[in-house]
């Protein structure tokens, strides 16, 4: 059943492109080139106000906010990414095998699932980074283990849909194998679905992330990051409040990107 | 009743597996808890006498039914990096008795604020056939739940705290001293971690009461002559809350994930600041009271709901 709109373009998809394009390419030239350097410092240029030369002045060090927002995006896109693709892979294989057959192991995995569901995200990321270390691999591990069971829930229910479906019985009776269901017959027809939660996880990602950095307990320095640079400028909010607003409102205007495309995508769905 | 029962063992089953669960974890993690209490420089004497002091020397299961058992009389455990004078370590009880007040009070105002505002704004949004007014909404809404926590308890810190002065950022006074001045400045915490909850509960509710406003007895009640008020009030709201109160016990849940970072945005001495100097300082007995104590508070929340679920709606309880 088709909704009215449905299949048409509409204006969450048009805002959301716009902002996550612009996010992404700027996070993505920011691997590569920074209009300055992001660790140079200059004691001349200590807290400039923004202007043509520093569109968004400079810090404590007279170091180009610009280019350390640049930094920091580059590094959330990359552990975003990373984290949704281990957590969404690993919810697939789960969903996937769990939804299809059934039994005493579905049975676990949901107790699993629902009792890491319920938990704030955060404070279990936080459990595992005390256990693994901080750093940015283990950032990475410990978000893509705890956005895991998001997935685990939505592949499944999908599964159980298309489980019985006809097309999948005939499959069945030609004698296709079940691995060639779940991932060729099966997968492909959930991705509409699954596509709107890969969305809101790396939003999830994105936030979670720059939280923990701005506790101190996520990426670590030489690295750049949004929510570090935020809980440094902090201290200088009387003085510079541009050097706080500038990562603040880049994560915002990441995630807002996000959820917006996301939504343009599930109304057209 | 039965259903009252299971909910209770399975409540009890939980707290058991995380208990173990924490325990375990932070059995296996590299690190001589001894070395890090005593410094390198100790001598073997004074360190194997610490290890027998603390219990390390005994497997862990003898281990874990001494901590478990301790739980459970009420002795918590002794903080590693805590100290009460030169010879005594911290007791955990008491680290966290001295700051639990400060998170319960920052969750209990910021509960509050979600639940005076979102409530009467979810229902005028719901009613308002402004077109305006309910776009207006839908992007405001939208922008605040795009905003982190500690991104929103900056912002709160600049406009409140510089620009209009209300508050002095940093200035947090003890419950002890005085109690006026610290719900006061408590209010600007608890704003920062209600006001994308609010955004999310109104979007809820109205979305709930518009789906409410299409159902066949509210056709009848108009039929029969109700007024709008009433029907709206009387009836559409009733039953559109039945999922809110659901929401809502999940948004208990966020509130004591989003304290945990809004205490360190505003300095506030409460359990979030603690938990993260404990991982911080690896001082694990801390770590692990807290995980089991959040996990209780998120598990009874959860237990609650559920009961009070099947209170506002009696035909659950039927089936």
């Amino acid at each position: 059943m088709r909704k009215p709109g449905s299949g048409k373009w509409n204006k969450y998809l048009t805002a959301g492109l716009i902002m996550t394009g612009i996010a992404l390419l700027l996070g993505i030239l920011g691997l590569f080139w920074t209009p300055y350097s992001t660790t140079a410092m200059s004691a001349s240029e200590k807290f400039d106000a923004p202007s043509l030369r520093h569109i968004f002045g400079t810090d404590n060090f007279g170091r180009d906010i610009f280019s350390r927002v640049m930094k920091g995006l580059s590094t959330t896109i990359v552990i975003g990414s990373l984290v949704v693709a281990f957590s969404a892979s690993a919810g697939i294989l789960l969903g996937a095998l769990t939804g299809y057959f059934g039994g005493l192991v579905d049975e676990i995995v949901m107790r699993v699932t629902d009792a890491v569901n319920g938990f704030p995200s955060i404070l279990l990321a936080l459990v595992l980074i005390s256990l693994l270390g901080n750093g940015r691999q283990n950032v990475i591990l410990a978000l893509g283990i705890v956005f895991i069971p998001s997935y685990v829930r939505i592949v499944r229910s999908e599964f159980i849909r298309l489980r019985d479906a006809d097309y999948i019985g005939r499959a069945r009776l030609m004698g296709v194998c079940r691995i060639r269901i779940l991932f060729v017959h099966i997968l492909p027809n959930i991705f509409s679905v699954f596509w709107v939660s890969v969305m809101i996880g790396f939003n999830n990602a994105i936030l979670a992330e720059s939280g923990m950095s701005y506790l101190g307990i996520g990426v670590q320095p030489p690295d750049a990051s949004l929510g570090k640079m935020l809980s440094d400028a902090q201290g200088y909010l009387q003085n510079a409040p541009w050097y706080a607003l500038a990562p603040g409102l880049t994560i915002v205007w990441v995630v807002l990107g996000f959820s917006l495309f996301s939504e343009g995508i599930r109304r057209r769905v | 009743m039965n259903f009252f029962i299971k909910k209770f063992i399975t409540l009890i089953m939980t707290l058991f597996l995380v208990s173990v669960g924490a325990f375990l974890a932070f059995q296996i993690i590299p690190g001589d808890v001894v070395t890090s209490i005593l410094g390198t420089e100790a001598t073997p004497e004074r360190e194997e006498q610490l290890r027998e002091e603390l219990g390390l020397n005994d497997p862990p299961v003898v281990r874990y039914f001494s901590w478990a058992g301790g739980v459970l009389r009420g002795d918590l455990g002794r903080s590693y990096q805590y100290s009460k004078n030169m010879n005594e370590m911290m007791p955990v009880a008491e680290l966290i008795g001295d700051k639990l007040p400060v998170t319960l009070w920052l969750a209990g105002l910021a509960m509050v604020l979600i639940v005076m505002v979102s409530i009467p704004l979810g229902v005028l949004w719901a009613k308002s056939g402004n077109r305006f007014l309910d776009a207006a909404l839908g992007v405001v809404t939208q922008a605040t739940m795009a905003v982190p926590s500690f991104f929103l308890g900056i912002l709160v810190t600049f406009l409140f705290g510089v620009v209009l002065k209300w508050f002095a950022p940093g200035s947090y006074v003890s419950y002890r001293q005085d109690f006026g001045g610290f719900l006061g400045y408590l209010v600007f915490p608890a704003l920062s971690i209600a006001l994308p909850k609010i955004a999310m509960t109104a979007r809820f509710l109205r979305n709930s009461m518009l789906t409410e406003m299409k159902a066949d007895y509210v056709r009848t009640a108009y039929s029969k002559g109700c007024s709008r008020q009433r029907v709206m009030y009387g009836h559409v709201l009733r039953n559109a809350m039945m999922p809110v109160v659901t929401f809502l016990g999940m948004i208990i849940a966020e509130i004591v994930a989003g304290s945990i970072v809004v205490e360190q945005v505003f300095g506030l001495p409460g359990i979030g600041r603690l938990l993260i100097s404990s991982i911080n300082n690896r001082d694990f007995p801390v770590v692990e009271i807290l995980i089991l104590y959040i996990t209780f508070v998120v598990i009874f929340v959860y237990f609650l709901v559920d009961i009070l679920y099947r209170v506002i709606d009696p035909r659950i309880s039927e089936r």
